[in-house]
């Protein structure tokens, strides 16, 4: 990626939608690098607060170490959630070929 | 019948407690309404008559055979799509969730049921819940009743259009940047971020997990803090929820409707009142309309200053990508929703992508892509961690405000409802709806939006909200300021809705009956 934070090529987009699993097409390539770019300009004066000792909040509200009462409760039906689900062969979820991916 | 749909939701259920009229009665009148004005208004994406009617039979029921009701039994409610229902449709305004029926209810979807509260059906949405217009829907657009050619408002708009609109006297939104109080805003109407925590989200579809929260729209503030203790509560499949128990805001709304406001100090936040500029004028004018107004009930004006608001844009708007992004790789085309281009020879990660490609709108996939960006590494640090810091920063700053100040006030958006297709194509407009309403998201505390005037400087004379936050678990303060404001605006210049043209065939606004 390059350097300069408030740019970003249409190479980059390309590898930032595969990277999110996007099949994005050649006139959205154009479309996002440039509102990204936009967008990614406006929000790059986050790095003019001076904030280098400052704790990062990760939620608003802390908590530690949150667990339920290790009690067990019944899952949902098999069938309930195969319902929704795109494919499904033999009760489960059938799933294209996941080997021979390149990783 | 059309008299139903104008009531309060405290007032329709002390109807139906007393036998003066049915649940089924309210319930068909309000589906007769939604029937007559939802081809104008484009509220629900999906309305769910015989359950509706089942739910109102079975508080008619109750009611006969001697059994106590609570307070909104048997009271109509719009659903925001992003909330899951079981047996009922829910695509969070997705086509990646077009056709999936959820096998469970969301915690606040139980609790509505259990309160004999009758689900009408489900409302438009921004595309999991990303926008502020509701025009990024995959399925509609809605419309704001007030104008038919301007948005309701978003991510919640179909919520605020369906309460705006007498469809529903009560709605459910989620808020993650503003999502409740600017619809509310932008249609004149009553909405409550609670503090984050205070109402689970367990069986939210997430957007951005750290900043969700789900929460009431009402046409006045008690009906809104009704809605409110329904949906509050400790939750124990949400590990973020509260496990305390929060203040009870209805009382709040209650003492604040005696307009009496002695002795509480009310912070105007210097960084969100437009000095420098980029705030209609029309939005200013109402708000220094508030300020007096509120002055005159008792209240104790003070300036303050939380120098780090002005970072909250860059700080949101790094960190709800951020979080999208991780959060929609669960849409992985396997589990549940659309699986696109598997015709045996494309493996799981090429049906991924085309699956993702075709489900998704380009406002989610921008940011799928910020987020993927600000994570990605050499860049985490600069701005996800960054992002992070700041939010220390802007809870640092609301923590100084409140110890000069009871609750902190402020326009709940710098424009009024905008036209159809007037911001969608450039985000950085779109996103700055949401610069008044994203300090107290990041923070977790509590705001609402309560209607505070009318500004006809876009044109036609449209409602403006005032913003008023409290600190964390202090929702009653919201509540009690913003009822006083309320009853002081309603005694000076009646019911603001009244200002809604008529929908429909029915007559809405002619008589304004709002309580």
């Amino acid at each position: 990626m390059s350097d300069d934070r408030s740019t970003l090529t249409r190479d980059e987009v390309a590898h930032l939608a595969r990277l999110a699993r996007l099949a994005v097409t050649e006139e959205e390539l154009d479309l996002f690098a440039g509102q990204l770019e936009v967008i990614l300009g406006s929000v790059a004066r986050i790095g003019d607060v001076a904030a280098a000792d400052i704790r990062p909040t990760t939620h608003a509200v802390p908590l530690q170490n949150v667990a339920r009462p290790d009690v067990v409760l019944p899952s949902l039906p098999r069938e309930a959630v195969l319902a929704g689900a795109p494919a499904v062969e033999d009760d489960r979820f059938r799933v294209p070929q996941i080997l021979g991916e390149e990783e | 019948m059309a008299e139903l749909i104008e009531l309060s939701a405290a007032e329709t259920a002390a109807r139906i407690a007393a036998g003066e009229t049915s649940a089924v009665e309210v319930a068909q009148a309000h589906l007769d309404r939604i029937a007559d004005s939802d081809d104008q208004v484009k509220a629900f994406l999906h309305v769910d008559t015989e359950g509706a009617l089942a739910a109102a039979r079975a508080v008619d029921d109750r009611r006969r055979s001697g059994e106590p009701l609570g307070p909104l039994a048997g009271v109509p409610l719009a659903m925001k799509d992003v909330v899951v229902t079981k047996g009922q449709p829910t695509t969070s305004g997705s086509k990646i969730l077009q056709g999936w029926i959820p096998p469970y209810d969301a915690t606040i979807t139980r609790r509505v049921r259990e309160a004999g509260i009758v689900m009408l059906g489900k409302t438009n949405m921004d595309e999991f819940a990303m926008g502020s217009s509701t025009e990024n829907s995959a399925y509609q657009v809605t419309r704001n009743p007030w104008d038919l050619s301007r948005v309701p408002g978003g991510s919640s708009g179909g919520s605020s259009a369906a309460v705006a609109a007498r469809q529903a006297p009560l709605a459910i939104g989620t808020d993650t940047g503003g999502s409740i109080r600017q619809p509310a805003a932008v249609t004149g109407i009553v909405g409550h971020k609670p503090t984050y925590g205070a109402v689970s989200r367990y069986g939210l579809i997430a957007f951005s997990s750290s900043l969700d929260q789900a929460g009431p729209f009402g046409r006045t503030v008690e009906d809104t803090a009704l809605l409110h203790q329904v949906l509050a509560g400790h939750d124990p499949l949400d590990s973020t929820s509260i496990p305390t128990a929060g203040p009870d805001v209805v009382a709040a709304a209650r003492e604040g409707a005696r307009a009496d406001l002695t002795g509480v100090r009310i912070g105007i936040v210097t960084e969100l009142t437009g000095l420098g500029g980029g705030y209609q004028d029309g939005v200013l004018a109402s708000f220094k309309e508030a300020v007096l107004t509120l002055r005159a009930l008792g209240a104790e004006i003070v300036q303050v200053s939380c120098p780090h608001f002005d970072y909250a844009l860059a700080a949101y708007y790094l960190i709800a990508p951020s979080e999208c992004s991780s959060n929609l790789a669960r849409f992985d085309a396997v589990r549940y929703g659309l699986r696109a281009g598997d015709d045996g020879s494309r493996s799981l990660e090429e049906v991924m992508s085309l699956t993702r490609e075709q489900g998704f709108g380009p406002e989610v996939k921008r940011r799928i892509m910020i987020g993927t960006y600000a994570l990605s590494s050499g860049y985490y640090d600069a701005y996800y961690g960054q992002a992070q810091k700041v939010r220390t920063l802007i809870a640092g700053d609301f923590e100084a405000a409140f110890g000069q100040a009871d609750v902190l006030i402020s326009p709940t958006s710098p424009f009024v409802a905008f036209e159809v297709g007037e911001r969608v194509a450039d985000p950085m407009a779109m996103y700055v709806n949401d610069l008044c309403t994203l300090p107290a998201s990041l923070a977790g505390t509590p705001a609402i939006s309560v209607p505070c005037g009318l500004s006809d400087e876009a044109g036609p004379a449209l409602p403006v909200g005032l913003q008023i936050m409290a600190p964390t678990m202090a929702d009653d303060r919201c509540y009690r300021v913003g009822a006083a404001f309320e009853a002081a605006y309603l005694a000076a210049n009646g019911p603001i809705l009244a200002g809604v043209p008529r929908l429909g065939s029915v007559g809405a606004g002619t008589d304004g009956a709002t309580r």
